[in-house]
């Protein structure tokens, strides 16, 4: 008997595997799905993983990810590959990388930090101290970020 | 060092400020002869302090004078283009096309850090926010220095205000530069030292230890650094009611301190430290702020001319 779960393979789009387990839905949002687009979107969650113990999967079919994006979820699922399928076979593979610096992305959560004054021409940029535990520190203020804070601004939603 | 801005007391190798006290030994001897210095001649300082200042500011103007450079002053806000709406990159830009370095204090954190990035020419940071100080940290140090001959092996207590004092902060971090014997970091539990810089003493491998009570360690001290609840930086007025007088350093409270016991204070004071102290030998906080100059002129002299 067939004791594995199946999911069919998609013809064009981008499949992200090793997401850290119970993240596959803060990776939809990241990527603005919410299902209601009429695509072929396949969540796989909690599958075991040699690597990760066990992780989620997302299969999305007819989607390529921006630059930012992949930038977003490697902050919020850095062991994540991301495969790159073209008529049924991965024609690219990338592991996300988290930078050194994040600039730009998130909010520091101090409001007398510059990068929050209002007509300052500065973007936020956080130096990464930490990828697990995720740890960002502000390099304007000091101020720390944490895995739950940048999923929170990354999602738009609760960590 | 030339050209290099002074934004974290961090930012600075031990040797760096080492350098700088030597050179504010010489400053300090030239100043003492009467000696007029024509150092920084033709240079000019720009000083722009959005936060009320009294030493720091003028203490800076004083330091280029006395090196025979001059300065231009930001005036104050009503009087300025900022009444108008400017920003402070656009500010920068402009001080930075007149000067040859700038001197800014700022209540928002990471202002300094800001300007550096916008400016060409160096940029010293004299307080933002809660966070550094870099510059009142040299003096602090420097002062140990004179009082007791080194920096290393002492033990030293911080009173006060750790959580929102950017003058405790960064004196806390200048001595992880150092080799003290050990930091006592006593204050109300309200205003406790915020983690990250315990975190960095502990990276750091100096010994330190929280306390509230100044009774159960004066006898242990060679230094006491006082500071000023930071009223204006608490987010609820009530919590500063809460603390407010929690603590005060008389000559009742220094009993049984050693006689060498250097007390220093960044000042301004209120009501933390009382006048009975100042005319005894452990009222190191005037010659603390005197030695404003020497420090800023050593330093001065260093970004500009190397």
């Amino acid at each position: 008997m067939e004791r594995e779960l199946r999911v069919s393979k998609i013809k064009d789009g981008t499949v992200i595997d090793h997401i850290d387990a119970g993240r596959a839905l803060h990776v939809l949002r990241i990527l603005g799905l919410t299902g209601a687009e009429g695509l072929t979107i396949a969540v796989v969650m909690n599958v075991p993983s040699q690597k990760l113990g066990k992780k989620d999967i997302v299969k999305v079919e007819g989607v390529a990810l921006e630059e930012e994006q992949v930038s977003k979820i490697a902050l919020i699922a850095p062991s994540a590959t991301i495969n790159i399928i073209k008529d049924y076979a991965v024609v690219e593979k990338v592991k996300v990388q988290v930078p050194a610096l994040i600039e730009g992305l998130l909010k520091c959560a101090n409001p007398n930090c510059i990068t929050n004054q209002p007509r300052e021409p500065v973007k936020s940029r956080f130096k990464v101290s930490s990828v697990r535990p995720l740890k960002l520190v502000c390099e304007y203020c000091g101020t720390e970020l944490n895995q739950d804070d940048a999923i929170r601004q990354l999602t738009g939603g609760a960590a | 060092m030339k050209g290099k801005d002074v934004l974290t007391i961090t930012g600075f190798s031990r040797d760096e400020l080492e350098q700088v006290f030597d050179e504010a030994d010489l400053m300090s001897s030239a100043l003492d002869r009467g000696r007029s210095l024509r150092i920084l001649e033709g240079f000019v300082m720009a000083t722009a302090f959005f936060e009320p200042s009294t030493r720091t500011k003028l203490s800076f103007q004083t330091a280029m004078l006395r090196l025979g450079g001059s300065y231009i002053d930001l005036p104050p806000e009503e009087a300025s283009s900022r009444a108008k709406g400017e920003n402070l990159a656009d500010t920068i830009r402009m001080l930075d096309s007149y000067a040859d370095v700038i001197v800014i204090r700022h209540r928002v954190e990471g202002a300094a850090r800001f300007a550096a990035e916008i400016a060409e020419h160096p940029v010293i940071n004299g307080g933002d926010g809660t966070r550094d100080h870099p510059t009142q940290a040299m003096i602090d140090l420097y002062t140990v220095r004179r009082a007791l001959g080194t920096v290393d092996g002492l033990t030293y207590g911080v009173l006060g205000d750790l959580k929102y004092g950017r003058a405790a902060r960064s004196f806390i971090l200048g001595l992880s530069l150092f080799k003290p014997k050990k930091v006592y970091l006593i204050s109300p539990p309200q205003l406790a030292c915020r983690r990250d810089i315990l975190e960095l003493l502990e990276e750091k491998g100096v010994e330190y230890e929280e306390t509230s009570s100044l009774t159960s360690v004066v006898g242990e001290l060679d230094v006491l650094y006082v500071t000023r609840i930071q009223r204006e930086r608490f987010p609820d007025p009530t919590e500063y009611e809460k603390v407010k007088g929690s603590y005060k350093v008389s000559m009742e409270a220094l009993k049984g301190a050693k006689g060498r016991l250097v007390v220093l204070h960044p000042l301004p004071r209120v009501d933390e430290l009382t006048f009975d102290v100042d005319n005894t030998r452990h009222a190191w906080y005037f010659t603390q702020a005197a030695f404003g100059i020497p420090v800023r002129m050593a330093l001065l002299k260093l970004i500009l001319k190397g």
